[in-house]
């Protein structure tokens, strides 16, 4: 990368919030090297952003004085750092072995039906994206998955309709 | 006396105990009696002699890989100690009931082991996903800070301890170690090459041991109830107990703490209630994704490390995957493919280059379109992503479903390429 282009990728670098800076100040207190905090900065710019775009990558890249492409690397690395728009909830799908041999692909299917999305993609009205994920540790309860924080068991379709009447009442 | 130490007070169906409930059944009774004065050293030899083996996976023996921390006065003044709890091996699901379940008891195992090596900082390296895990854990330990088993001259002993929470974002690498230790540092989490060893050379360089969660959880009962009750508790060549779990099409699945030593039998038939209606048992993983097939021939076997290494497989993390007769085994191990090649770190070449050749072979194999020379190729690749060929062990934890699989379902694989479909499918 010349010069210029630093230059010119760092004037489109987002000022942090100050609450997102004061999270990740508080972050640098337990780590012996503020580069250590890179995945927690992208984290925390993820929660309050819901995402992390260019402009908020390089805004932290610049708050924490890496380069902004090692920052890259390791935003890039994570299956859980979205470094595109999401929808409000996150649908992470198990679609790992135990899963799979409790029939997760139909359920999947399901989603994929009553959602009209498929991996990787978000509901037209913004409320859903449906993203896989590896063995989430829950696997005598199969099939799972999470949706934000909230961990889901025993999925069957009727599940599945419960479950997004509840996320589209609580918005509501 | 206790049967069950590491599940003692766990209950699902409400929230863990409390600092104040969990003293009361023998908890930090470890602590206490290390500022009564036991040393470093001592807890050292107690640890040794309990023969407890590292949980993680590996089964290395703990008190061995602690042994090999510098100590005196010329070592490394700052030591750390990091707890392993990004589980996400395929099939496994037992550090996050200890660490929902009883989160004191992975904290005091946490204090002995920081003691011993004389760590002043943890980090508990833990998977973003497990939200729950999180809330336990920071409850706890603020729980224990206030309490003094956390912080400056923990009950006197002139021992200073900090935990600090890391939560991760998804990476099955991050859970090997060395890769684990740079994604801490902030870096992309390709593994380190060994020597140095952690122990030696780890955290930001410094001296630095990584234990998975469960090993950890059975440390305050070796030290509070002692080495020969530890022994007592297995009834095979291994010590201790163990969690189990079950997963698949069996009639209870499920996740028990069992001694270690009994026939997988007993696990399989008795505690997961058998096969589901209707069908039969075909083969299992008995310790998560990366373990060789085992066969129905093999349920005598004993849940014990040398025993099952016998048959070629691995006990490994305990946690056992089902597969039963209606369950295709060449779309098992294609899902498994599927993982390994998705979570490469993309570091080496075999690995990088070959897993995802091993999955799409296994996607053309489930379209009908899989030939002999694909099967050779998936033979081939058993040898090229095996042990010692690629940089870490991720690959070749890989091969062991592989190969088995290959092996033991060799008329499966046939099958397909003949009938140009899959079979299981209606
Ligand atoms: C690809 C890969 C993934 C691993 N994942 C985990 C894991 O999630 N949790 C874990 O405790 N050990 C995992 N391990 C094993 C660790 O590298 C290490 O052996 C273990 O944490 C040591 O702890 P122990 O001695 O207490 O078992 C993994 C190893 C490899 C090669
Ligand atoms: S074997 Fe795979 S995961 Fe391990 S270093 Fe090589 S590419 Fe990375
Ligand atoms: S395979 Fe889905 S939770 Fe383990």
């Amino acid at each position: 990368m010349s010069q210029q282009v630093i230059a010119s990728t760092a004037n489109k670098a987002r000022s942090l919030s100050l609450e997102e800076i004061a999270e990740i100040e508080h972050e640098m207190t337990l780590y012996p090297d503020k580069k250590a905090v890179g995945l927690e900065a992208l984290k925390i710019v993820q929660k309050h952003q819901g995402w992390v775009s260019d402009a908020s990558l390089l805004g932290i890249a610049k708050y924490l004085d890496i380069p902004a492409a090692d920052l890259e690397g390791v935003a890039t690395f994570f299956n859980l750092v979205y470094r595109q728009q999401v929808g409000k909830n996150v649908i992470l799908f198990c679609d790992s072995v135990s899963c799979w041999i409790m029939g997760c692909e139909g359920i999947k299917g399901y989603i994929k039906e009553q959602l009209a999305i498929d991996y990787g993609e978000t509901t037209e009205d913004g409320d859903f994206t449906l993203i896989p994920v590896p063995c989430l540790g829950d696997c005598d309860k199969a099939p799972v998955m999470m949706v934000g924080p909230d961990l889901h068991r025993n999925l069957t379709p009727e599940k599945i309709d419960s479950i997004i009447k509840d996320y589209k009442n609580k918005q509501d | 006396m206790v049967a069950n130490p590491l599940t003692k007070n766990i209950d699902m169906s409400r929230p863990p105990l409390d600092i104040a409930a969990y003293e009361a059944n023998d908890g930090y009774q470890s602590v206490h009696a290390i500022a009564k004065g036991l040393s470093p050293e001592d807890v050292l030899e107690l640890v040794k002699g309990s023969g407890l083996k590292g949980r993680g996976g590996a089964g290395f023996p703990t008190g061995l890989k602690w042994s090999f921390v510098p100590r005196g006065d010329n070592s490394p003044k700052q030591k750390y100690l990091v707890v392993n709890a990004d589980e996400m091996e395929p099939g496994t699901f037992k550090d996050r009931m200890l660490m929902e379940g009883d989160p004191h008891l992975m904290l005091e195992g946490m204090i002995i082991a920081a003691y011993t090596i004389q760590a002043s900082k943890a980090y508990i390296f833990l998977r973003g996903e497990y939200t729950v895990s999180e809330q336990a854990l920071r409850k706890a330990i603020k729980e224990a800070y206030e309490r003094g088993y956390l912080g400056k001259n923990i009950l006197g002993t002139g021992f200073d301890f900090d935990v600090i929470m890391h939560t991760s974002a998804g990476r099955y690498i991050c859970g090997e170690e060395t890769a684990l230790l740079n994604a801490l540092e902030g870096k992309r989490a390709n593994p380190r090459a060994k020597p140095p060893f952690p122990q030696v050379s780890g955290l930001w360089g410094k001296p630095t041991i990584v234990n998975n969660v469960e090993t950890l959880c059975n440390l305050p009962g070796i030290l509070t109830y002692g080495v020969d009750w530890y022994h007592g508790l297995a009834k095979g060549n291994d010590h201790g107990t163990k969690l189990f779990g079950v997963s698949g099409k069996v009639k209870t699945p499920g996740c028990w703490e069992l001694p270690l030593g009994l026939p997988i039998r007993e696990l399989l038939e008795g505690y997961a209630g058998g096969m589901q209606d209707g069908l039969e048992l075909r083969g299992f993983l008995p310790g998560g994704g990366s373990t060789d097939f085992m066969l129905p021939e093999h349920l005598d076997i004993l849940l014990d490390y040398d025993e099952i290494a016998k048959v070629g497989s691995r006990l490994a993390t305990g946690t056992m995957i089902v597969l039963d007769d209606k369950t295709c085994p060449v779309g098992m191990v294609g899902n498994l493919m599927k993982f390994f090649a998705h979570e490469s770190c993309g570091f080496c070449t075999p690995c990088r280059d070959g897993l995802p050749w091993v999955d799409q072979i296994f996607r053309d194999f489930e379209n009908g379109e899989g030939s002999e020379k694909d099967l050779q190729i998936l033979h081939d690749h058993v040898t090229y992503l095996g042990p010692g060929r690629t940089f870490c062990a991720l690959a070749p934890g890989a091969t062991a479903p592989l190969g088995s699989g290959l092996k033991y379902f060799k008329e499966d694989f046939e099958k397909h390429i003949t009938q140009k479909r899959c079979s299981y499918k209606h």
